[in-house]
């Protein structure tokens, strides 16, 4: 069986990997690199919790193959924190406790990044929008969404 | 099993040797409906050729007459952009509706064409902004209004080692405004139980110069309603008028029942959304 040879980055590191035409970024991520920060929740690209960020945008990894990604750019969860210190949405999430069972946290997670890094004062109406791909079945939604904003108001005021 | 194999020209002429070549080669763009009809084994493709390292489907061109919009183009790549914004809202408002950010991140408006889903949020909007697709193959190019292009469910006239290079709309004329709204259960992520397009352009006395309505969900495709246009051009959107509007378009409807909207509720609401949708494309034109 032939594979694809893939160069990409992940992370800030570059990374080869090899791949079959049908494997897919989060069968990549999960299996063959041992990132399992990036969550197989449908693989359907309805429940958002394999988000990642491709080349700046947020996408549902189980919906990317990973033999079109050489040269790609890819950010996973697993890049969100700086050593032991959390990313500011991350420390939000457990200070409103914005997690219960944590398999969607992930993806939540990065598609909150991915949104604060195109708008960091967003309203409440757009952080539920930009949201509405990620499902969790656990917190009702309210307290990501309030964790979310009160990261974003830490960003800005750590930021000016 | 057949192993799957993966190719990505660079080139339109590249693409059709391969789609060409062979059997069970297919267009693979965002992969947003692709990857879940091959998981679900609907599908099984022996190639899936990418087209999205071929620069013209790629690129948003806005000319003197006409938009180009490479097939390969994203949904959130059109958001984006300034101009389409404000020369077709609806359009682009259209393409939006498609799944959440993170589809709307590979989600191309090629695909949601070419997938040929009767309920495909852009199509109806394309259709009534006058979309014709670019089609490259093995004779060359040709092009092709939207709606003789879809055929059936999931079906278009596509043949053998063709593919959609990209949709080409005539640049609206001064005073014209376009729309599209849908019917669903819920207020996001979901599939049109009913859609509407519509696209018009006025003349100075403010009556209608031209019109296209499209309606999707509705029929086997997303179709014109060409009764609407003679319904609207000349007149001003008075109650009589709307009242027309809304019978031609429930008039147009040859929809299913199922567990998304009864051929009675789908019918009706292809009325309703057809009058919405023309005041607010009849503001948008007004202002514009």
């Amino acid at each position: 069986m032939s594979k694809h040879l893939v160069t990409a980055t992940i992370n800030g590191d570059e990374v080869d990997f090899t791949c079959h035409a049908d494997q897919t970024l989060l069968e990549v991520l999960r299996e063959d690199l041992q990132m399992t920060g990036t969550k197989n929740g449908c693989g359907s690209g309805d429940c958002g919790a394999c988000t990642v960020i491709l080349n700046g945008r947020p996408v549902n990894a189980c919906l990317v193959l990973g033999a079109e990604l050489d040269g790609a750019k890819i950010e996973t969860i697993e890049g969100m924190g700086k050593g032991n210190e959390l990313h500011p949405l991350q420390q939000k999430f457990l200070d409103h406790a914005a997690l219960q069972c944590g398999i969607c946290t992930p993806g939540f997670l990065t598609m909150a990044k991915a949104l604060l890094d195109r708008n960091p004062d967003p309203t409440e109406t757009e952080v539920r929008f930009a949201l509405a791909g990620n499902l969790c079945r656990c917190t009702g939604y309210d307290k990501i969404v309030r964790a979310v904003i009160d990261a974003a108001a830490d960003m800005r005021a750590n930021q000016s | 099993m057949i192993e799957l194999k993966y190719e990505a020209p660079e080139t339109v002429k590249a693409a059709v040797k391969l789609l060409s070549a062979g059997r069970g080669a297919k267009v693979f763009a965002g992969g947003t409906d692709l990857i879940v009809q091959m998981k679900e084994e609907m599908i099984e493709p022996a190639l899936l050729v990418d087209i999205k390292k071929i620069g013209e489907t790629r690129e948003i061109e806005i000319n003197k007459n006409d938009i180009r919009i490479g097939a390969a183009v994203t949904g959130a790549e059109i958001g984006e952009n300034k101009k389409l914004n404000a020369m077709l809202p609806g359009l682009v408002e259209a393409v939006q509706l498609i799944g959440s950010d993170q589809v709307q991140g590979r989600a191309t408006v090629g695909g949601n064409l070419c997938n040929a889903s009767p309920a495909a949020d852009s199509v109806p909007a394309m259709i009534a902004a006058g979309a014709k697709a670019v089609i490259a193959g093995p004779k060359g190019k040709r092009t092709i209004a939207v709606e003789k292009l879809l055929t059936g469910p999931g079906k278009t006239g596509l043949k053998k080692g063709e593919f959609a290079v990209a949709l080409v709309l005539p640049r609206p004329a001064k005073k014209s405004g376009d729309a599209y709204l849908r019917f669903i259960p819920r207020t996001e992520m979901d599939i049109a139980v009913v859609g509407a397009g519509i696209a018009l352009t006025l003349n100075k006395d403010g009556t209608c110069k031209s019109a296209r309505l499209a309606l999707g969900a509705v029929a086997p495709t997303a179709q014109l309603v060409p009764a609407a246009s003679k319904i609207l051009v000349g007149n001003k959107l008075d109650d009589d008028v709307l009242a027309a509007l809304a019978d031609v378009a429930s008039a147009a409807c040859k929809p299913i029942d199922d567990k998304r909207g009864t051929i009675d509720f789908r019918t009706k609401v292809a009325g309703v959304l057809a009058c919405r949708a023309a005041k607010i494309a009849w503001e948008r034109a007004e202002k514009s």
